[in-house]
């Protein structure tokens, strides 16, 4: 009888902790969705955009549309995201939109919005040998800082992320394979551990 | 025994468990915010809340929105302590069975 109400209490503490931090149930399968948005807009720009042999001319029309290719992987896997974190708040019977949701997206945003201003900024003077490092080390600085709000494992994403950065960094020229490291394939295998995790939950 | 030594009385109890669960992993959480996470009435989150208080395991900070009088709520390390401890001795007692 005791015994039954002390796991009570767990449960309740577990249920409690969740659900008031709960965009940890941002659900796996759109971060198997944005890996595959990501390597799916990488082999576009590759077999179209990147001319062979040849660096990416600034303001021309392949650099206009890389730039879109970026945009678009962006607010797909954005979309994406809210659609499926959303339908699986219903079904838990929670809101998506409270405190701990509002919280966690300027968190994640404070450090995206920089690096990307910054980014532009250094594509504006012709620096753009360090852009995909930048968006690494960027996106998992943001998600560093959003895990602070959540009690999933995002950050060791984000960790992954600006490691690869870094490494990145200090090898030019490969940065479009560590983009697709980054965002694609670490997306994937990020997004598959939480996805087998919520199917055995 | 000594193992329900450390149970604390006043975590024995649905809703102050649940104040102290939110606060364990939000920074700070205000009153309208609790009242709909843990779905008790004004009153009865008040009067459990002062109990925590006074026992200094949370701080309360009252302020003015506006108009709107708002009460938000911290965790102190004396309670963060006293509630890890709790929940190792409920662990405890339930893998002592």
């Amino acid at each position: 009888m005791e015994s039954k109400k002390y796991l009570e209490d767990i449960s309740q503490i577990k249920d409690m902790m969740n659900r008031s931090s709960r965009f940890i149930s941002l659900s796996g399968l759109s971060g198997i969705l944005a890996g595959i948005y990501a390597i799916t807009g990488a082999i576009l720009t590759y077999m179209f955009l990147l001319p062979k042999g040849d660096y990416v001319v600034l303001h021309s029309w392949n650099f206009r549309m890389i730039i879109g290719v970026l945009i678009a992987v962006a607010v797909l896997s954005l979309v994406t995201a809210y659609l499926l974190t959303s339908k699986k708040a219903r079904k838990n019977n929670e809101k998506v939109w409270d405190e701990t949701s509002k919280r966690l997206l300027i968190n994640f945003l404070i450090p995206l919005v920089t690096g990307g201003v910054y980014i532009l900024i250094k594509l504006n003077s012709q620096h753009y040998g360090l852009t995909g490092s930048l968006m690494l080390i960027f996106y998992g600085l943001a998600l560093v800082n959003a895990s602070k709000y959540t009690i999933g494992n995002v950050k060791y994403l984000g960790y992954a992320e600006i490691i690869l950065g870094l490494i990145c960094a200090a090898l030019p020229g490969y940065g479009f394979w560590f983009w697709i490291l980054g965002f694609g394939v670490l997306h994937i295998i990020y997004g598959s551990l939480i996805y087998f995790k919520e199917e055995k939950a | 025994m000594g193992l329900i030594d450390n149970i604390n009385k006043l975590f024995d109890h649905r809703i102050r468990l649940g104040i102290m669960s939110i606060l364990m992993v939000n920074q700070e959480v205000d009153f309208n915010r609790l009242k709909e996470l843990l779905n008790v009435t004004d009153g009865n989150l008040a009067s459990h809340t002062k109990t925590l208080e006074k026992a200094e395991y949370i701080k309360i900070e009252k302020s003015f929105i506006g108009k709107k009088p708002n009460t938000r709520y911290t965790a102190t390390p004396l309670g963060k302590l006293s509630f890890k401890k709790h929940i190792e001795a409920l662990e405890n007692l339930i893998k002592n069975q």
